[in-house]
C-alpha cells in the first residue's frame, strides 16, 4: 500500500563484487523506501555487508548502481556523508577516551545533530558518560556506536549486524533504542542473522544468501508466501529410518516435510486436524514419538524452506 | 528539485543544513581530532615511558659511566730495583716490581699495561701491546720517566694548561645524540604503532565513514607531535643542562627548527612505514628494520667517523645522522642555520620523498 507513496530513499540495481575468490554480491537489485526499516537477512557470508558497504561509499563495486536520497556517491559524497548515520560490523572504537570525548570527537565532524550529552542520554549511557570505551560491557560498547551514528543527525541510518554477539538482556534494550528512533521518520537499512530481529524491528526484509536476494517482502507475507502457518518437529529416535515420510505429506492441512538426523519438520496449515492425524499416522506405523513441539512459522523457517539449511549453524 | 518532492520530511533538515550554527574553537574536528590525539598518547603509560624516561635513565647511566675522571694512573710492571726506582718517579704511572713469570702474566691478563724489563747492553724492552691506547701512553710516559733519570734535558721547555671544560666531554657528545634518536623513536613508533591499531580495529575505516575531512586527520598528528615535542626536548635538553651542563651554544630558535623538522620527517618516515601493514606485527617489523641501521650508523653512541670511508656518502644521507648531525653542530659549535643547510636539506627531501609516497600508498581499510 504505501508502496505508491513512499519514494526510495536507497535504490541499489545490479550490484556485483568479486574478491579474489568469492563473488560476494552477484547482480544485487535493492529499493529501501524513506521512512521505513529494511532488513537484509542472511546467514554469515551472505554478503550483506559487502553490500552494505558498498551502499555508504566505503567500498567500490565491479559493476551496479547505487543511488541514496536522490544523491550518488561519485558525484555527492560530502553532502552523502553528512546525511548517513553509519554503525560497521566490528568497529573498536579507542579504548583510551571516555564515551563523551568519543561523542565530541564524532560530532565535531558533522555541521548538526544533537550535542555530545544529548548523544549519550539518547542510547543511555549517561552514567557511563565519564567511564573510558575499553571499560564498556559488549551493549553498552554497542549502543555507543549506535551514538556515533546518530550524533549528525541523520536522515538514513545504516546498522551493520547491531545485535551480534550480545546477551538477550542487551538485545532487547538495544532493539527499543532502535524502534524509538524508527519513530523519528528515519530510513535505517539494518543487516541481521537473527531473523527474531528483523520480524521485530523491519518493516521489509530482503533474503539474501550467496550474494543473491532470495526473498523479498513484509516478514508476514515472506512467512505467509513460503511457508504454512504452523511448524510442526517431532523426533521418531531410533526408528527414523523405518518412517514412511511419503504418508506424512498425504495428511491433511501438511505442505511439506524435512528430515533429518532423526527429526522431522512439518510445515502445516490446519494445526488442530493435522496434529491427531499425525499421531494416529504415527501410531500405525509403528513409530515410537518423542520430543513432538509446535511453533509458528518465522524467517528462519522461510530461510530453511527455500535453501534446505539454517541461518546459523548451531 | 526533484529531491524537494522527493523528500518532503527531510526537507526540513537539509534547510538547516545550509545554516549550521557556528562553532567554537573547540568544536573544531581538528582541534577534537588534535586534543583525543594528545590525550590518547598521555593515556598510554608505555609509551610515556619510552618517550621520556627512558632517554633520561640513558644519558644519565652512560653519563655516569663515561664521565671524565682525573687523568688515570696507568699500571705497569718491571722485575728489578733499579728500574723501579727510576720509574716512580713519574706521577702518572704506578709501578710494581714483580718476577718475571708472575710480570708477563699480569700483562697478559691486562692487569698492568706494560711490562719494563732490562734488555741486553744496558738497554731497555718495553712489551706492550700496542693496539690499546693504554700502553702506548704507558710506553711513552715510562721512557720519559727513564731517560730524565738517566740525565737527560729536553732542549724546549714546556708547560701543561688543562681543558675540562664542558662542550668536549662524552655526555656533552651523547646528549645530542640521544636528542637525535628519541626525535626518530618518538615520531616513527606514534605515528606508526596508533595507524595500524586504528586500521586493524577498522576505526580508520569507522572515520573515514564520517565527513572528517581527510587532510585534519593528518594535521592532528603533527599538531599533537609539535605539543609532544616541547616536552620531550626540553626533558631531555633540561636534564642534561641541570645535571651535566651541557651546553645549547647556537640559537635556541635554529635548534627548534632541527628539532621540528626532524620530527616532521620521522612522522612522514612513520606514515609511510604504516601506510599498508595490517597488523601490529608487520608494522613494528618494518620499523625496527628502518631504524635498527640508524641507531648503530647515524653517530647516536659514537662517531659515525669511524665507520670506513666508502660508506660515508650513505652514513651522510641518512636522516638520523643528518638530524643528529646537525643537533651536534648547534649545541657544541653554535652553528647557525646557514651551516647547518646541509642537514636540513638532508632532512627536507626525506620529509618530501615519505610524505607523497605515504600519500600514495596510503589505505584507510
Ligand atoms: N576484503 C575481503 N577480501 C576477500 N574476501 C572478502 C572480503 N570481504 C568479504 N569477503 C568475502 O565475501 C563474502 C561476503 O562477505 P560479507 O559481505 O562480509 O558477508 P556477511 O556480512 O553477509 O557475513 C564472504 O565469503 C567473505 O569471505
Ligand atoms: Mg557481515
Amino acid at each position: 500500500m504505501s508502496a505508491a507513496i513512499s519514494p526510495a530513499a536507497l535504490r541499489v540495481t545490479g550490484l556485483q563484487k568479486a574478491y579474489q575468490d568469492v563473488v560476494a554480491v552477484n547482480g544485487l537489485d535493492l529499493e529501501v523506501r524513506a521512512g521505513e526499516c529494511f532488513g537484509l537477512l542472511g546467514p554469515n557470508g551472505a554478503g550483506k555487508t559487502t553490500t552494505v558497504e558498498i551502499c555508504e561509499g566505503l567500498t567500490a563495486p565491479d559493476s551496479g548502481e547505487v543511488e541514496l536520497l536522490g544523491l550518488h556517491w561519485n558525484t555527492d559524497a560530502d553532502q552523502l556523508r553528512q546525511r548517513l548515520g553509519i554503525q560497521l560490523q566490528d568497529t573498536q572504537l579507542s579504548e583510551k577516551l571516555t564515551v563523551f570525548e568519543t561523542l565530541r570527537l564524532f560530532r565535531s565532524f558533522f555541521s548538526q545533530g544533537p550535542g555530545a550529552a544529548e548523544a549519550i542520554a539518547l542510547v543511555q549511557l549517561e552514567e557511563k558518560k565519564n567511564s573510558r570505551v575499553g571499560n564498556l560491557s559488549g551493549g553498552q560498547k554497542q549502543r555507543l556506536a549506535l551514538a556515533c551514528a546518530l550524533v549528525g543527525d541523520p536522515d538514513f541510518l545504516f546498522l551493520d549486524e547491531p545485535t551480534t554477539g550480545l546477551d538477550p538482556q542487551a538485545r532487547r534494550q538495544l532493539w527499543d533504542l532502535i524502534e524509538q528512533f524508527k519513530s523519528s521518520g528515519r530510513t535505517i537499512l539494518l543487516t541481521t542473522h537473527y531473523m527474531d530481529e528483523a520480524e521485530r524491528l523491519c518493516e521489509r526484509v530482503a533474503i539474501m544468501d550467496n550474494g543473491k536476494q532470495i526473498a523479498l517482502g513484509s516478514p508476514r507475507e515472506l512467512i505467509a508466501s513460503t511457508c504454512a502457518e504452523h511448524m510442526v518437529a517431532f523426533s521418531a529416535g531410533a526408528k527414523a529410518h523405518a518412517l514412511d515420510i511419503a504418508a506424512l505429506r498425504r495428511i491433511q492441512g501438511v505442505r511439506g516435510v524435512r528430515s533429518e538426523n532423526g527429526t522431522v519438520e512439518m510445515q502445516v496449515t490446519e494445526l488442530h486436524l493435522a496434529v491427531p492425524a499425525l499421531l494416529a499416522e504415527l501410531t500405525r506405523q509403528n513409530i515410537p514419538l518423542t520430543e513432538l513441539s509446535t511453533h509458528s512459522a518465522t524467517l528462519e523457517d522461510v530461510f530453511v524452506s527455500l535453501t534446505g539449511r539454517h541461518l546459523r549453524d548451531e | 528539485m526533484s529531491e524537494t518532492t522527493a523528500f518532503p520530511d527531510v526537507q526540513a533538515r537539509a534547510a538547516e543544513r545550509k545554516t549550521p550554527r557556528g562553532r567554537t574553537f573547540s568544536e573544531h574536528p581538528l582541534v577534537q581530532l588534535t586534543i583525543v590525539r594528545f590525550l590518547e598518547t598521555l593515556r598510554e603509560p608505555e609509551a610515556l615511558f619510552w618517550i621520556f624516561a627512558f632517554p633520561i635513565l640513558l644519558a644519565g647511566g652512560l653519563g655516569i659511566a663515561f664521565r671524565n675522571r682525573p687523568a688515570e694512573v696507568l699500571k705497569i710492571a718491571t722485575v728489578t730495583p733499579a728500574l723501579t726506582e727510576s720509574l716512580q718517579r713519574e706521577k702518572l704511572l704506578s709501578v710494581q716490581q714483580l718476577s718475571r713469570p708472575s710480570a708477563e702474566e699480569a700483562l697478559r691478563t691486562g692487569k698492568i699495561a706494560l711490562l719494563a724489563v732490562p734488555g741486553a747492553n744496558g738497554a731497555i724492552v718495553y712489551r706492550y701491546d700496542d693496539t690499546n691506547p693504554e700502553g702506548r701512553t704507558a710506553r711513552m710516559l715510562a721512557d720519559r720517566a727513564v731517560q730524565q733519570a738517566a740525565g737527560r734535558v729536553d732542549p724546549v721547555l714546556s708547560s701543561d694548561v688543562l681543558m675540562r671544560e664542558p662542550g668536549s666531554r662524552y655526555i656533552d657528545f651523547l646528549i645530542p645524540g640521544l636528542l637525535g634518536m628519541n626525535l626518530m623513536g618518538s615520531a616513527i613508533w606514534g605515528m606508526g604503532f596508533t595507524v595500524v591499531d586504528m586500521r586493524r580495529k577498522k576505526l580508520l575505516k569507522r572515520l573515514v565513514a564520517t565527513p572528517m575531512p581527510k587532510q585534519y586527520f593528518l594535521l592532528s598528528y603533527v599538531f599533537s607531535r609539535i605539543l609532544m615535542l616541547v616536552a620531550e626536548v626540553g626533558i631531555v635538553l633540561g636534564f642534561g643542562a641541570w645535571i651535566f651542563h651541557v651546553p645549547v651554544r647556537g640559537s635556541l630558535l635554529s635548534l627548534a627548527l632541527v628539532c621540528l623538522l626532524g620530527s616532521l620527517t620521522f612522522s612522514a618516515m612513520g606514515l609511510l612505514l604504516a601506510s599498508r601493514a595490517k597488523t601490529i606485527e608487520a608494522a613494528s617489523g618494518l620499523m625496527n628494520a628502518v631504524m635498527l641501521p640508524m641507531w648503530i650508523a647515524s653517530g647516536v653512541f659514537f662517531s659515525a667517523q669511524r665507520f670506513p670511508d666508502v660508506v660515508q656518502p650513505i652514513i651522510k644521507a641518512l636522516p638520523l645522522t643528518a638530524a643528529i648531525d646537525a643537533l651536534r653542530a648547534n649545541m657544541l659549535q653554535g652553528a647557525g642555520l646557514v651551516q647547518l643547510s646541509p642537514q636540513m636539506g638532508v632532512l627536507g627531501a626525506w620529509l618530501i620523498f615519505c610524505f607523497i609516497l605515504a600519500l600514495k600508498l596510503f589505505r584507510w581499510r
